[in-house]
């Protein structure tokens, strides 16, 4: 497995299978934690474990004023990080390529999927807006990074709750209501699943770190729940027929179901109140 | 490369001496920087120098070079929409003039949906905007396969499927152009 791990790898391929049992189809155990469970100080968050990849994801809101040109609109900055602890090819310093391209697909599928409008964000025209950080930090990286980042960022954001700012005509001051909250008003609900291509033929889902390291090239689909893409992400590597892209999508739409309800039923256990 | 009035000036220098920190035992290390019109390269450019190097990576024969690096450098002469797609078409000729071995030739096609539902080609900057979603797909000569494909915007499936259709039938024209320009540069 070390001297050939590609030969080790298509032994496996050959009988439709992966070294850890899985099918080729077959995503690893997701688990969710959101809310006060995570990060304390934060306003949303969330911990995802897909596999071994550990994610956490928290969002701090904070007020702002608006861009000149868009005085309606409100701000998120997603940050991803991936420390040095999480895996050892990544060395601390400045965000590397990597983070950076990861951060950049975040901000695309925000945007992209109008998850959060960002008119909904803005509190009074032109003066004053909420602006949600949110930094999402790999704490262990086992492959498929961008599919447990969606993931985190969209279970935080159903997490926070930003209390109620009104603005006082007489003085010009805001007023923070912290006793009166109200959640982020999420439109849609995006999720990514992440395929590795082998040998210009062969696509498995949801790679781990080594998997990703033989694979010749990645594919990552958003979709939302109306079975719209949102984004299909594919960085170079080997080449694909239209095909093959749509069984993609095809596997995409049945992930973003499993996701789906696997986030509804976390949401409804933490809500008692 | 200037469609319309975007131009992209791209230049490849290697396979060179590459430092021992970055040079690979069995390949070509290949290095991409974009540099935009104005200021600093940011965080956009990092993922477009990403998606650029991972095509690129896949067409190059690195293996003919082992522990060299490939450097690929573009500047944004100036934006007019389909900046994507031009940095690809530079690249590839850039790739073509130093005469590194490739397995295939690749283009870069911009497609967007129209509020209206229309499949626009190579957009202007204002049509991008008014679009409802831009797609960028980067095909390969051999067999008209996708190499990339990046998405801004939301489409549902069938659209998408339309646009890869048609981005394929653009592309014929692009390696069209390739074969012109190779062809008159080089029958002095």
């Amino acid at each position: 497995r070390t001297v050939e791990p590609l030969e080790y790898y298509r032994r496996f391929l050959k009988e439709n299978c992966r070294p850890d049992g899985r099918e080729l189809g077959e995503f690893r155990t997701t688990t969710v934690n959101i809310g006060k469970c995570s990060i304390t100080t934060a306003d949303g968050s969330a911990l995802v474990k897909l596999g071994n990849t550990t994610v956490i994801c928290g969002v701090k809101a904070e007020l702002a004023a608006p861009a000149v040109d868009s005085a309606n609109k409100g701000y998120i900055v997603p940050n991803v990080e991936l420390p040095s602890l999480c895996a050892e090819r990544f060395r601390s310093g400045p965000p590397g390529e990597e983070a950076q391209a990861a951060s950049q697909f975040i901000a695309d599928v925000i945007e992209n999927s109008q998850m959060i409008v960002k008119e909904d964000l803005c509190i009074a025209n032109g003066k004053l807006a909420w602006v949600l950080y949110c930094d999402i930090i790999c704490l262990d990286y086992d492959g498929n990074l961008l599919d447990a980042s969606v993931f985190a960022l969209l279970a935080a954001l159903k997490n926070v709750q930003l209390p109620l700012v009104t603005i006082n005509e007489e003085t010009g001051l805001s007023e923070v209501n912290l006793k009166q909250k109200n959640p982020v008003i999420i439109r849609k609900h995006p999720v990514a699943t992440s395929f590795a291509i082998f040998d210009d033929t062969l696509l498995i889902v949801d790679p781990t770190a080594e998997e990703e390291d033989l694979a010749t090239g990645t594919v990552t689909i958003v979709t939302d729940e109306e079975g719209r893409l949102c984004s299909v992400h594919k960085p170079g590597g080997s080449p694909l027929t239209g095909a093959k892209l749509q069984d993609c999508i095809t596997r995409a739409i049945t992930r973003h179901k499993e996701v789906k309800k696997l986030i509804d039923k976390v949401i409804k256990s933490i809500t008692p109140k | 490369v200037c469609p319309g009035d975007t131009s992209v000036l791209a230049g490849v220098y290697g396979p060179a001496e590459a430092k021992i920190s970055k040079e690979l035992p069995d390949r070509a290390a290949l290095e991409v920087l974009l540099r935009p019109k104005v200021g600093l390269p940011g965080v956009l450019e990092r993922s477009r120098e990403q998606l650029l190097r991972q095509t690129c990576e896949a067409v190059v024969l690195g293996v003919l070079h082992p522990r060299t690096a490939v450097s690929l450098v573009l500047q944004v002469l100036s934006d007019a929409g389909s900046l994507l797609s031009c940095c690809l078409n530079a690249a590839c000729m850039a790739l073509l003039d130093a005469g590194l071995p490739l397995t295939a030739l690749f283009c870069g096609v911009t497609c967007t949906l129209q509020p209206d539902g229309a499949i626009l080609l190579d957009p202007t900057a204002r049509q991008e905007q008014e679009a409802r979603a831009t797609l960028t797909f980067a095909i390969a000569s051999t067999g008209r396969k996708v190499l990339m494909s990046t998405t801004k915007g939301s489409c549902s499936v069938e659209e998408m499927q339309h646009c890869l259709a048609t981005a394929q039938r653009a592309a014929d024209t692009i390696f069209q152009f390739y074969r012109d320009s190779v062809s008159r540069r080089y029958s002095k």
